[in-house]
């Protein structure tokens, strides 16, 4: 399998408050990865610092093949700046265009097709302001994946939608997994944990799970903070504070 | 009628129409990127700081709006460095500066031995005294920023609506930030000569606003509010004419009373539309 991303021995840092510590972290072709952790733990941190948007003090990065497919967290853009949904779509292409890019006949259908895809397309002229949350994380998501990305990014895309998007958000991101190996952030547990195959866990440090079932025992061992895991075949299960 | 034709006879008036031409251009692109990155106070900052390199060029003999240019766009990096790579406030940083430019500025120019310049002219402009300098540098202006819209104007646009996925894909965010801000300065000094530093801001506002009203394209935006700004400045430029008073003042109030006369428009066309949409209903 070939390595699209690895971290090797991380530290990261806001001015003088260590965020991550020592953290490795290798993602493969095909990999589905949940990271969890409490906020503050620095999910966030470990996001900007794959995507290159803040510098480690110390510590390797190494990025394979094409640009990264990026979903921000949507309360993080302007919702009145006058800009289209097509226009935002075809932005994902930038990557690729560079500075002195034009949008060739292929780009913009290609836009289409996705914006189709996601059931978006009736709303392609629509400035972003008139959109839900939930349209506005498709359109985010069609720009993520316009330049067909071999690693995507999502920051927390759960949030500001309802769980009937959420549903369909999954079955979206499992249909990319087949050419696509993905990294999601995420404050719900049990949703992701149903998902992902493997997850990771951040606080300070990271520790990696190869699996999507983590026991109570490796959570005691890891020091992880999570609550509640559920998943799909397996009972329930509500862990006591730790 | 015929009395505004006649005027064109008239070399200073001639000038004042180029003038407002240029600066209806200059404004209308600046100014909507401006409205559109919500950076108006950055811009006020950037105005006023500039006062200082008038007043020190004026105390060395030079061009007060080269000492305004030179001194703009330093303050305009400054703030931008400053919010980017520190953790200070930016806009205590921008009060900060906005602030000493004055004070450096009156500083200097009361200590300029002899005549004292026409403080007014400065704070609220005079469009009807432009100098062909002044003309020449806001054609040079008004060329360079219709070159960079037209060559980056997408690249512009994905960075200030999202830097960070901009970044995300590689692309020269910190470049294309310095190469606006410093646009920014450059067009806030050279249209102080034609509506001063005090309303300059409202140059850069207005039409954006009032263009914003009836489109959310940001090209648009920017078409329509070099339409409202030639419109606003040609019927400011006969009113200074005709009471005369100081132009960028009469300018300023005509972009106002456009803004209502736009409001007023506009939500007439919503309950239009809304009965519409009743009677369909029905």
């Amino acid at each position: 399998m070939n390595k699209l991303l690895e971290l090797k021995s991380i530290n990261a840092a806001y001015d003088d408050t260590l965020v991550l510590k020592g953290v490795d972290l290798v993602v493969k072709e095909n990999d589905f990865v949940g990271i969890i952790g409490p906020n503050g733990g620095g999910k966030t941190t470990l996001l900007k610092v794959i995507l290159g948007i803040l510098k480690p003090i110390s510590g390797e990065i190494h990025v394979n093949g094409s640009t990264i497919g990026y979903l921000p967290q949507i309360n993080q853009v302007d919702k009145k700046f006058p800009i289209s949904v097509r226009d935002v779509v075809l932005s994902g292409l930038m990557g690729v265009k560079k500075l002195f890019g034009r949008y060739s006949s292929e780009n913009r259908k290609r836009a289409n097709e996705l914006m189709d895809q996601m059931g978006i397309l009736h709303l392609k002229n629509k400035n972003i302001g008139e959109l839900s949350g939930g349209q506005l994380q498709r359109v985010f998501l069609c720009r993520a994946i316009i330049s067909d990305p071999q690693l995507l990014i999502l920051d927390e895309p759960d949030t500001y939608v309802d769980s009937n998007f959420e549903g369909e958000l999954y079955d979206i991101l499992d249909q990319l997994n087949d050419h696509i190996a993905i990294v999601i952030v995420s404050h719900d547990v049990g949703t992701i944990c149903s998902h992902v195959k493997t997850i990771a866990c951040v606080n300070q440090t990271l520790c990696y799970h190869d699996s999507n079932i983590i026991s109570q025992e490796q959570l005691k061992a890891y020091n992880c903070p999570i609550d509640l895991i559920t998943h799909g075949e397996v009972p329930h299960r509500v862990l006591k504070h730790h | 009628m015929n009395s505004i034709f006649e005027l064109f006879q008239y070399q200073f008036f001639n000038n004042a129409v180029f003038a407002a031409i240029m600066a209806s251009i200059t404004c209308g692109i600046i100014g909507s990127y401006i409205v559109a990155r919500r950076i108006v106070f950055i811009s006020g900052g950037i105005t006023h700081a500039s006062f200082g390199g008038i007043g020190i060029a004026w105390y060395m003999g030079l061009n007060p709006i080269l000492g305004a240019a030179l001194f703009g766009v330093l303050s305009a990096f400054g703030i931008e460095w400053l919010s980017k790579k520190t953790d200070v406030r930016q806009d205590s940083v921008i009060g900060i500066l906005w602030a000493l430019g004055m004070a450096l500025g009156i500083i200097f120019i009361y200590m300029t031995p002899g005549y004292a310049p026409n403080l007014m002219s400065f704070l609220f402009g005079n469009i009807l005294t432009v100098s062909s300098l002044d003309l020449f540098l806001l054609l040079c202006l008004s060329i360079l920023t219709i070159l960079v819209f037209a060559m980056f104007f997408k690249p512009i646009l994905y960075v200030a609506f999202d830097e960070e996925f901009a970044k995300t894909q590689r692309i020269p965010v910190q470049f294309i930030s310095y190469l606006m801000i410093a646009l920014v300065a450059l067009a806030i000094v050279l249209n102080i000569r034609v509506v001063g530093i005090i309303l300059v801001i409202s140059f850069l506002t207005i039409p954006q606003t009032i263009a914003n009203m009836f489109t959310k394209d940001f090209k648009r935006m920017i078409f329509g509010s070099i339409g409202f700004g030639l419109l606003g400045s040609f019927i400011g430029l006969l009113v200074s004419y005709k009471i005369n008073a100081p132009s960028g003042a009469t300018i300023i109030f005509s972009f106002v009373m456009l803004f209502v006369i736009a409001k007023l428009v506009q939500l007439s066309l919503i309950a239009v539309r809304r009965r519409e949409g009743v009677k369909e209903a029905k």
